[in-house]
């Protein structure tokens, strides 16, 4: 079954990123095995998996974010619209404003709401209206009517919710293609995460989306295709399934999907 | 609730399901016995009895809503109990045919001008025996034995066909028998929907096996 999946393409599916015989290594020891994934354009994309089986770490290849860890060393390609990430011409911290992330606990800067959105564009050198983009990119982010009256207040005032979405409204700010989001909700009560949820949704319509959750039930609600990863002995970080949501959660194809969406793993 | 709970708690729901199963089977030989006999009594029961069917049908319905709402099912959990859902439906309605063949043994009474049509204890057999069969295949998670309850209801379909031929015919040579040949032919339908029901519960058991709706497995739930 995985053979015939590792590599599978879902017929039509516009790639805005794809990995080809992604290996990642710590050293020594190795974390993803040959991942060929596809990741649609203006869609949500769900990694999801048991607990080291790679899902961040994948997430992490796709803006190179592991070019942070010293002892990290990746194989195979991250190709980004055709275009090779980690080829020698490509500089980090470009793709890091193309493809931007979202981390798992809200890490506002100790700043104002209205510093912290426009921090990527002014470090950006940007020359235009930068209250005109923070502006839009807080409305865009959901958060504009929460905090139009008090930008200047610290970004800290807000609550987790909040908070989440200004790091949303950040990332936006420097108009990126992709949005990574690394458990977006698990520091969230079921209010604020209904609220990403949606705004997820309503960014998907201009922005690509990859989100790695361990809620199941979130990534069947938001997502629209979900990849299954997960660990073996004798292999670790490789990609069992890819599909549709709504085929992976009400009938997956390999019975160690079945088994670890159904509470049934190990 | 532990995934062990959640277990136990999905066997014990299919083995109410088959519980009701076999109610419902117990209605329908009782009907057609009270009908044969002209045994008014048996009628009566029979009629009484289907509340008990319906009462097991929404209790079942209530179990499933109580794990789809607290255990969140997703997969092979959330088919299952889409399929019992599904199931107890289609049992609670062969309740209400043999009830409904109760009713006609009562209009009937116990004196009649009309034999009884030799095909419709026929056509109840093979009812009972494709109830039977998807049942067993929902207990097995068989689906070639569920494809093949789907086979043989076109063979009730052809019973049934000859019955009416028969009924009308008998209806043109004797028409003061047309009042209470109508009532069978109302038995003959009964019969004819019991079967019809049966095939709809062996695709339930192909959809919860195979995820997949319809008898060769129709496209796949992925659309």
């Amino acid at each position: 079954m995985v053979d015939k999946l590792e590599g599978q393409k879902l017929q039509d599916l516009d790639a805005i990123l794809q990995t080809r015989g992604l290996n990642v290594y710590y050293d020594t020891k190795q974390v993803i095995t040959d991942v060929n994934l596809d990741v649609a354009r203006n869609r949500i994309t769900a990694i999801i998996g048991p607990s080291g089986c790679g899902k961040s770490t994948l997430l992490r290849c796709f803006n190179r974010m592991n070019d942070l860890i010293p002892s990290a060393r990746v194989e195979g390609q991250v190709l980004f619209d055709g275009r090779d990430l980690y080829s020698h011409d490509v500089d980090p911290t470009e793709i890091r404003y193309l493809i931007g992330m979202v981390f798992q606990r809200p890490n506002p800067f100790p700043k104002s709401i209205y510093d912290n959105v426009a921090f990527g564009p002014r470090i950006n050198g940007f020359k235009g209206d930068i209250e005109e983009v923070v502006v839009r990119s807080l409305h865009r982010a959901a958060l504009w009517d929460e905090v139009k009256d008090r930008l200047k207040a610290s970004a800290l005032s807000l609550s987790g919710g909040q908070q989440q979405r200004l790091c949303i409204a950040r990332a936006l700010a420097v108009e990126p293609s992709v949005i990574l989001m690394d458990e977006p909700c698990s520091a969230l009560d079921p209010i604020a995460t209904l609220a990403i949820e949606d705004l997820m949704r309503e960014l998907s319509e201009d922005y690509s989306i990859i989100i790695v959750t361990h809620n199941m039930q979130q990534a069947a609600r938001v997502s629209n295709y979900t990849a299954f990863m997960m660990v073996e002995e004798a292999r670790v970080g490789f990609m069992v399934e890819f599909g549709e949501s709504r085929q992976i959660f009400t009938n997956p194809e390999d019975e160690r999907t079945e088994a670890y969406i159904t509470g049934r793993f190990g | 609730m532990v995934r062990a709970d959640f277990d136990r708690s999905l066997e014990e729901l299919q083995a109410e399901l088959v519980g009701l199963g076999e109610m419902v089977e117990r209605a329908i030989i009782k009907s057609m016995d009270a009908l044969e006999r002209r045994d008014l009594a048996m009628a009566y029961e029979v009629v009484e009895e289907d509340d008990l069917i319906d009462a097991k049908r929404f209790e079942l319905e209530e179990k499933c809503i109580d794990l789809i709402a607290t255990q969140q099912p997703l997969a092979i959990d959330l088919r299952t109990l889409l399929a019992v859902l599904h199931i107890a439906v289609e049992l609670e309605r062969m309740g209400d045919y043999a009830e409904g063949i109760g009713k006609i043994c009562l209009i009937i009474g116990d004196d009649t001008p009309v034999e009884t049509p030799k095909q419709l204890p026929l056509m109840a057999e093979m009812g009972l025996a494709m109830l039977r069969r998807s049942l067993q295949s929902l207990v097995d998670r068989d689906t070639a034995l569920a494809g093949e309850v789907w086979a043989s209801d076109d063979e009730v379909d052809e019973q049934y066909a000859g019955v009416c031929r028969q009924i009308f015919l008998d209806m043109g040579q004797h028409p003061s028998t047309i009042e209470a040949a109508t009532h069978f032919l109302w038995v003959a339908h009964d019969l004819e929907r019991i079967a019809d029901r049966a095939t709809n519960i062996a695709e339930r058991v192909i959809f919860l096996v195979t995820g997949r709706f319809g008898r060769y497995g129709g496209p796949p739930v992925s659309g």
